[in-house]
C-alpha cells in the first residue's frame, strides 16, 4: 500500500499546527449532531443525525491538536490516518479529507454513521485526559465522505495495474466489501459472490436507514464497482457454486465472509407462538424486503405493543424500528442493568428519546398465547445483580417470586447470533471451532491454505467495524501469501 | 433476473413453469427448493424444484396460486422474468437403497416428490407412489410418476379418481399388505401430520419435507424454525425433510396460519 497522502510533517500540516495555540484549540466546545425532533422521526424513516455543516466541521477540526503521537489512530481497527483527514477538514479540503479516509477504508461514510467512536478513537483522544470531550471523530469522517459523495469529486484511489491473479469473496457486508476494496487496489480480479438479492449485507438487511441510508452503502458499492470489483448476487456459495466449482473457475485465493446467521432463541415456553420472532427476521422483513413499505409484498406485524428482549445495537435498531412501524407502546427488555448494556451510547439516547421503555433487570420465562397462537403475554422475572461474572460484568440472579404477566402483541428476540453453518458444513477439510466459527490463525488464514475468513463467521458476532478490520488484515495476509512477500 | 421458458397448467390454480437457471440446475439433487422473487416489490418465497435439465440449463417449479405472490407467479408467461431465483437450498434427499418404499404425494406436494421418486427407483428401490387430492383434476404429475413407480395407487376426497379416501388411506392399504421400510410424504402440513400419525402405528420410518414461510432462507431469519424432536430446528438449513415422527406439526400448521 501506498504511504498516506497527509504526512504529519507536510507542510501545510505544519502551518496550520502554529496557527491556533492549544488553549485556543481546547477553547472551542465540543460540536453537537444536528438531530431531527424525536416526534417528528418516529413517523417517518429519515435519517436522524443530520450531519454537520461545513462551518461546524472546520471548527471541530480546528479543536484536533495534531498531536505528535496520536492515540486516536490506535483505537482504530482498520488504522486510518485520523489527523492527517481531520487536518485536511480544518483547512477546508474535504476532497482530500475523503481520500486519506479511503486509503484505509472502504466504507468511511459507514463506519463515520455506526461505528462505537466512544470505545474506539474517541476513547484515545487526548482531550479525556484533560477531562474534556474528545475530538468528534466519527461525526468528521462522515462529514468528510458525505461531502465528497454529495460533491461529485473523485476520491477513488487508484488501482495497481492488474496482476492477472483472481480471488472469490463469499458475502458483500462489511468485511467483504472492505477486503474488497484492498485487494481490487493491488490489482487483483474479484468477484463477490452474495446470497440474497442486494449486495451490503448486514448494511442493508441489518442496520436501519434511520441509522445508515441504503443510498449511502450504495454510494461506496458502486465505487467498488467502478473499480473493477464484481458482484454477483443470488449466488450461494456451497450451494448453487460449491468450493471445487470456484477452483475449477481459476479463483486464487478465497476470502470467507458469510455473516453471523443463525438467530439463537432463549429455549423458553411459548417461544414459537405467532408473533415471536427473531430481530434478524423483523429488520430483514423491513429493511431489506420493505415490509411497511406501500407496493411492496412482504408482511410484518402491525401491532400496538411490541417487546424486544436483548440490549445489543440490535435490539436498539429494533425498538427503534417499532416506534417507526407505529407501535404505541415498545418495550426494552433487558437482564442486565443499563450499565452493562452492549449497546452505543448513542443509540441509547435516541431509543429514550423516542419514547421506547427500558425494562431492565428483567427476563422473560414465557410467552402466553391466544387461541390463535398468537403471543398475548410476557411473563418476566424481575433480576437483581449478583457478583461479576466472566465478562467482567455483574451478572443478574432472579428476585425469586417476583414474576410480572406484561401484554404483548410481538415478541422480537435479540439475543445474539450463531454462526451460518452453510459454508463451514460445504467445503470438506476446513477446521470449524467448537463454536462453529471458521478456524482460522492470526493472518485468518483457514485450514485450507487459499481459504481466508473473517467478519462474524470468524468472530461469532462482532461489530462492523471490526469485520472491516478483518477484511483488511485478511486482505494484507493474502496478498503477502499470493505475491510470494 | 430468470427467465420463464415454458409454462403449462396443470388446474386452473397449479402451473408448472420451466425456468433459465443454468447454475441451479447443475447443482440441484432432489429435496432441494430455491427462494424466489417475482417482482422487484416482491417478497422471498421458497419453491420446491420438480425437476432439472442440466444441458438446458433450466429448473422446473410447480406453483399452485394460494397468496399473492404464488398468483402472481402463476400468472407469468413465457418470456417473462422472475426478479430473482436462488438455491439450490437446503440439504439434499438421503437416497439411498431402502427396500421398498411409499412415496405419498397430496396436491402440489407431487411436484418435489417427482425428483425423489426418480432417484428411489434409480436407487434400486421399489417405489409404490400414492398420489392424492380433493377431486381428479388436482391430481398432477401422474404420468411422469407412473414412469418411475413400480406401481401407484390415486387417492381423491370425492371418488372421482382411483380409489375414494385419504391418502393415509392408501399408504395404510400398502403397509397391511406388504412390509414396507421407508414412507415419504411431501403436501399439505396437515396431510403430512397424518400419514405419520398412521405409519407411527407401524413404526415405518418416515420423511417429510417442510414447506416453512421463510424470508431469507439461507439460515439467517429463523421465521422457519420447527420443534423436531423437542429441539428448534431451521427448515432452510436443518432441512426441508425431518423423521416425520418427530415433528411438531401442530405447533408448525399454527405457525403457518401467521
Amino acid at each position: 500500500m501506498k504511504e498516506t497522502i497527509a504526512p504529519r510533517d507536510a507542510e501545510w500540516r505544519e502551518e496550520l499546527r502554529k496557527a491556533h495555540t492549544p488553549k485556543q484549540r481546547m477553547a472551542i466546545p465540543r460540536v453537537k449532531m444536528p438531530e431531527l425532533p424525536a416526534d417528528y422521526r418516529v413517523t417517518c424513516n429519515e435519517e436522524v443525525n443530520q450531519g454537520l455543516s461545513a462551518e461546524m466541521a472546520v471548527l471541530e477540526a480546528t479543536r484536533c491538536m495534531d498531536c505528535p503521537d496520536p492515540q486516536c489512530m490506535t483505537g482504530c481497527p482498520v488504522s486510518i490516518n485520523i489527523p492527517g483527514f481531520i487536518k485536511n477538514i480544518e483547512r477546508g479540503q474535504f476532497a482530500q479529507a475523503a481520500l486519506v479516509l479511503k486509503e484505509t477504508s472502504a466504507l468511511p461514510a459507514v463506519c463515520g454513521r455506526v461505528c462505537p467512536q466512544e470505545r474506539q478513537c474517541e476513547s484515545k483522544c487526548i482531550y479525556l485526559k484533560m477531562g474534556r470531550p474528545a475530538v468528534a471523530i466519527g461525526y468528521l469522517e462522515r462529514f468528510a465522505a458525505d461531502t465528497a459523495r454529495t460533491s461529485g469529486e473523485q476520491v477513488t484511489p487508484a488501482c495497481e495495474a492488474p496482476n492477472g491473479k483472481k480471488i472469490a469473496v463469499v458475502g458483500s457486508g462489511p468485511a467483504a466489501l472492505s477486503f474488497a476494496g484492498d485487494m481490487v487496489r493491488r490489482g487483483y480480479d474479484i468477484t463477490v459472490y452474495e446470497a440474497l438479492h442486494e449486495i451490503g449485507g448486514v448494511l442493508k438487511y441489518g442496520i436501519p436507514e434511520f441509522r445508515l441510508p441504503n443510498a449511502v452503502v450504495d454510494v461506496e458499492i458502486d465505487a467498488l464497482r467502478s473499480q473493477g470489483v464484481k458482484m454477483i448476487k443470488d449466488c450461494v456459495i456451497g450451494k448453487t457454486l460449491s468450493y471445487d466449482d470456484l477452483l475449477n473457475e481459476g479463483f486464487d485465493g478465497i476470502f470467507v465472509a458469510s455473516g453471523a446467521g443463525l438467530p439463537r432463541f432463549m429455549g423458553i415456553p411459548g417461544e414459537n407462538l405467532v408473533n415471536v420472532m427473531s430481530s434478524n427476521e423483523y429488520l430483514t422483513r423491513i429493511n431489506l424486503m420493505h415490509a411497511g413499505t406501500p407496493g411492496y409484498a412482504t408482511p410484518v406485524p402491525k401491532v400496538d405493543r411490541v417487546a424486544v428482549i436483548g440490549g445489543g445495537n440490535t435490539a436498539m435498531d429494533s425498538v427503534r424500528t417499532a416506534r417507526r412501524m407505529g407501535a404505541k407502546e415498545v418495550m426494552l427488555v433487558y437482564r442486565r442493568s443499563e450499565e452493562e448494556m452492549p449497546a452505543r451510547l448513542e443509540e441509547v439516547k435516541h431509543a429514550k428519546e423516542e419514547g421506547v421503555k427500558f425494562m431492565t433487570l428483567s427476563n422473560p420465562v414465557e410467552y402466553l398465547g391466544d387461541e390463535r397462537g398468537r403471543v398475548r403475554a410476557m411473563r418476566v422475572q424481575r433480576m437483581e445483580l449478583g457478583e461479576p461474572d466472566a465478562s467482567g460484568r455483574r451478572s443478574p440472579v432472579a428476585v425469586e417470586g417476583a414474576i410480572d404477566e406484561i401484554p404483548v402483541d410481538l415478541v422480537i428476540v435479540s439475543v445474539g447470533v450463531s454462526p451460518n453453518p452453510l459454508i463451514p458444513n460445504s467445503i470438506a477439510g476446513l477446521d470449524v471451532t467448537s463454536r462453529g466459527t471458521i478456524a482460522v490463525n492470526d493472518s485468518l488464514q483457514s485450514s485450507i491454505p487459499m481459504i481466508f475468513a473473517g467478519g462474524d463467521i470468524v468472530r461469532g458476532g462482532a461489530t462492523v467495524i471490526l469485520a472491516m478490520g478483518d477484511g483488511r488484515h485478511a486482505a494484507q495476509a493474502m496478498h503477502e501469501m499470493l505475491s510470494g512477500k | 433476473m430468470n427467465k420463464i421458458i415454458s409454462k403449462e397448467h396443470f388446474s386452473e390454480k397449479v402451473v408448472k413453469l420451466v425456468v433459465e437457471a443454468p447454475m441451479i440446475a447443475k447443482a440441484r439433487r432432489p429435496g432441494h427448493f430455491v427462494i424466489v422473487i417475482d417482482n422487484e416489490r416482491g417478497e422471498r418465497i421458497p419453491l420446491t424444484i420438480a425437476d432439472a435439465d442440466v444441458a438446458a440449463g433450466t429448473i422446473t417449479l410447480v406453483v399452485q396460486a394460494i397468496g399473492d405472490s404464488t398468483r402472481a407467479i402463476c400468472a407469468m408467461e413465457p418470456g417473462e422474468y422472475l426478479h430473482d431465483v436462488t438455491g439450490p437450498l437446503g440439504r439434499a434427499t438421503d437416497i439411498r437403497h431402502f427396500g421398498t418404499v411409499v412415496c405419498s404425494g397430496g396436491g402440489v406436494g407431487v411436484a418435489p416428490l417427482l425428483p425423489i421418486i426418480k432417484g428411489l427407483k434409480d436407487a434400486g428401490n421399489k417405489v409404490i407412489s400414492v398420489l392424492a387430492a380433493r377431486t381428479k383434476e388436482l391430481i398432477i404429475l401422474e404420468e411422469q410418476v407412473r414412469q418411475y413407480s413400480d406401481e401407484v395407487i390415486i387417492m381423491t376426497d370425492d371418488g372421482s379418481y382411483g380409489t375414494k379416501g385419504l391418502v393415509t388411506n392408501g399408504v395404510e392399504s400398502v403397509i397391511e399388505r406388504e412390509p414396507v421400510d421407508l414412507v415419504v410424504t411431501i403436501g399439505p402440513a396437515v396431510m403430512m401430520k397424518f400419514v405419520a400419525l398412521t405409519t407411527k402405528k407401524y413404526n415405518v420410518p418416515t420423511l417429510c419435507s417442510l414447506n416453512t414461510i421463510m424470508v431469507d432462507g439461507t439460515g439467517m431469519c429463523g421465521a422457519c424454525r420447527v420443534t423436531v424432536d423437542g429441539k428448534m430446528r431451521f427448515v432452510c438449513v436443518d432441512g426441508p425433510e425431518f423423521d416425520a415422527h418427530k415433528v411438531d406439526f401442530d405447533e408448525m400448521i399454527l405457525r403457518l396460519k401467521a
